[in-house]
């Protein structure tokens, strides 16, 4: 028993990461485990986002950490995005989605795409984590194939008028500033629409039995009129809206393993005290196949989101390396969930363990960002050259 | 004001011990090394300090180059200038004390924040002695803390089975207490300027050992636990128990 591995950097990545790395994330972590873990099951159960840390999360640097100081952000690289992300979801997936939404859906585009007054106006702000954003491009008849989008724009002197509705829309009831996709003559533009504007409303969606401690809403859009500056003026095509989407998934590629650690964690030391038949349960060999598997897969996700993370920051990452990412390392975590939950019994099924809520949250994160099937539509294409989506 | 935070450079708490070869010291091989926690609450109070009354908060380290790691967490944190006593040998805590004391005593510290106790050693040595050798009135275990205009505080300190109430004048020596505040998280921008801000080599006089460590073992492990029984039918069974076998009672 003393001899047992700690902790799940079994091939020693640490090494790999410098100073500057690991302090980062061994700042989020703490912030995890000495505010997020206590206070999660309840917001959990109550389907309610704990709010009230965002200051927190704010002032760790989380919010925007790639974009530049200048904008208020950390200048950090991609890596060290990962890394914080990945913290965020051991505690839960909540967390990941709020940061993932607000700097890569919502700081990146407006950076990426935005004209000098909309990054002033908004990036500082959202990197303080006193404004929220969300990101409109789901609707209720376009999922997987959001190019088909019937959200309209249409221009009248200096003001857009815009209709239509979005849905599963991540922070959309708390967020003060909403880029929204809709055509304007056909293209897919992308605009910024702020909380209280005549005609827009943002109600929340109700009765989700997964990411209950996230806010998932409708954004509904009447004949809102918004003035014409506040369409992000260099973002033309479906393929601005797919390049948040890449910034996105390449984060929760590190957040799945950070769930997927938090089950293994848990499972692997209920495993070492439940005794049954005498002997702790984990010297059945049909237990340690189970976390060796865990292991395993935890350790092969952790090596793709490190060469990833180095590739992203190289500037030689494609959406494709991204996709597979994504695709594997939700899928892993999902896996590892629900072996933890089989290890635990009964226990895996309670509120007492962290398990459960983690594997009802990868069932979102697995169909959100590009489901998991999407993603090898997304990966037969590249390596077939065939497209397979229609 | 002319802060000082001597901070220690510390095996994590979650670290593996392994006791080495000579059975006098511990393997450094598989070992990873944190900020010693109590140092944070003196680091928190030091850039509190600085904050209210402005000025500069400088971390003070003794051992070898690994420790500049940890300096540079102090940095994280929002530490501005950072010591490195540099050693390769360990000293023992008149040692650490005595370095210390030679670099501080010609930088005139306002304060000197350290934390309580050092969670390697464990020693709770420093602190005192290098009060001492610089001599100022040290006020240990502090938990809580009021600095007024006229440079005199109020501190109060744990002791046994209570509180104590203290006021002094600086300059002083104050070792800090869990509770005497929250220490900050490092945040991501802090961490990135790190790198950045400038840490002095300043040579360490080697000082005669005056502990002399003779053996190192580890505790016994604890044997398992026994149910005797449930509920108040078993009061009677655990007494016997704890009276017969144990003999605790
Ligand atoms: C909690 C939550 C939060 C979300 N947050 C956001 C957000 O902030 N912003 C946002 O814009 N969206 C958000 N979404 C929406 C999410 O991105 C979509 O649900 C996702 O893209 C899938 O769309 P759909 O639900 O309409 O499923 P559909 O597209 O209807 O897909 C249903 C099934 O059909 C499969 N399928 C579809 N097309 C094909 C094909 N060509 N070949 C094979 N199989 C196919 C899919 O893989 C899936 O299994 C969120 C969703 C959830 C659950
Ligand atoms: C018997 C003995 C043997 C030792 N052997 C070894 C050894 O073999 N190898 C080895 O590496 N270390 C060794 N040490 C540890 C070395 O002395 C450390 O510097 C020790 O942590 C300081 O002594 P302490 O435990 O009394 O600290 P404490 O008095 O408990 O520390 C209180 C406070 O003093 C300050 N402080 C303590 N240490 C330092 C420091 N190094 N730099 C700056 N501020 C500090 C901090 O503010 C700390 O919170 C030994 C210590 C003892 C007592």
């Amino acid at each position: 028993m003393d001899d047992a591995l700690p902790g799940t950097d079994f091939y020693r990545l640490d090494d790999m990461l410098s100073e500057e790395e690991r302090l980062a994330r061994a700042t989020v972590r703490r912030f995890v485990d000495e505010r997020v873990l206590p206070i999660i099951e309840g917001a959990y159960r109550d389907g309610r986002f704990p709010m009230e840390l965002v200051p927190e999360l704010a002032a760790l640097g989380v919010l925007g950490a790639t974009i530049p100081e200048e904008y208020g952000g950390a200048g950090a690289s991609n890596v060290i995005h990962g890394l914080m992300l990945g913290e965020l979801e051991r505690g839960d997936s909540a967390f990941r989605s709020f940061a993932s939404v607000q700097s890569d859906l919502v700081m990146y585009p407006i950076f990426r795409y935005g004209s000098e007054e909309q990054k002033r106006t908004w990036l500082p702000r959202m990197a303080r984590g006193e404004a929220i954003g969300c990101f409109g491009l789901t609707e209720p008849d376009h999922g997987s194939d959001p190019g088909s989008m019937a959200t309209k724009a249409e221009r009248e002197g200096e003001t857009f008028i815009l209709n239509g509705s979005k849905m599963w829309i991540t922070n959309g009831s708390i967020a003060d500033v909403a880029v929204v996709w809709a055509k304007w003559d056909g293209e897919i533009r992308g605009f910024l629409v702020e909380r209280g504007t005549p005609g827009f409303s943002s109600p929340e969606m109700r009765g989700k039995h997964s990411l209950r401690a996230s806010v998932t809403s409708e954004l509904v859009l009447q004949d809102c009129r918004i003035p014409a500056a506040n369409m992000l003026p260099s973002a033309r095509g479906l393929k601005a809206p797919l390049s948040c989407l890449t910034e996105a998934r390449y984060g929760i590629a590190w957040g799945a393993v950070g769930a997927a650690t938090m089950c293994y964690e848990t499972a692997l030391s209920y495993a070492r005290t439940r005794i049954q038949f005498g002997r702790p349960i984990a010297s059945f060999q049909l237990v340690q196949e189970k976390l060796v598997s865990m292991l395993t897969e935890i350790t092969k996700a952790q090596l793709l989101c490190l060469r990833l993370g180095r590739m992203m920051d190289g500037g030689t990452c494609t959406y494709a390396h991204v996709s597979l990412a994504k695709r594997n390392n939700v899928d892993i975590a999902l896996t590892c969930a629900r072996l933890a939950r089989e290890i635990l019994g009964a226990n895996g099924i309670s509120d007492e363990y962290p398990v459960m809520r983690h594997m009802n949250n990868l069932e979102s994160v697995r169909t959100y960002e590009g489901t998991h099937d999407i993603h090898t539509l997304i990966l037969g294409k590249t390596i077939t050259g065939f497209p397979a989506f229609r | 004001m002319n802060i000082f935070v001597c901070i220690s450079h510390v095996p994590d708490t979650t670290t593996k011990i392994i006791i080495g070869q000579d059975g006098k010291s511990i393997d450094r091989t598989e070992v990873t090394y944190i900020l010693n926690p109590y140092d944070e609450f003196a680091i928190e109070a030091g850039l509190q300090w600085k904050e209210s009354k402005g000025g500069e908060v400088t971390a003070v380290c003794v051992g070898s180059p690994e420790v500049k790691e940890t300096i540079r967490k102090a940095f994280a944190m929002g530490v501005d200038k950072g010591i490195h006593i540099v050693t390769d040998s360990p000293f023992d805590s008149y040692g650490t004390a005595r370095a210390l004391a030679d670099t501080l005593r010609e930088r005139r510290p306002d304060v000197v924040f350290c934390g309580r106790q050092s969670i390697d050693y464990d020693g709770w040595q420093v602190p005192g002695m290098l009060a001492e050798l610089l001599g100022m009135p040290a006020v240990t275990v502090v938990s809580s803390l009021e600095l007024r205009e006229d440079g005199t505080f109020t501190a109060e300190r744990d002791i046994e089975g209570g509180k104590e109430t203290i006021v002094s004048r600086l300059p002083a020596l104050i070792s800090a207490q869990k509770g005497l505040n929250n220490p900050r998280y490092p945040k991501l921008q802090g961490i990135m300027a790190a790198k950045k801000k400038p840490i002095e080599d300043v040579p360490a006089v080697q000082t005669p050992p005056r502990v002399r460590v003779l053996e190192m073992f580890k505790p016994p492990l604890k044997s398992g636990g026994r149910i005797v029984g449930e509920g108040a039918g078993a009061v009677p069974e655990l007494v016997r128990l704890l009276h017969e076998e144990a003999k605790v009672i």
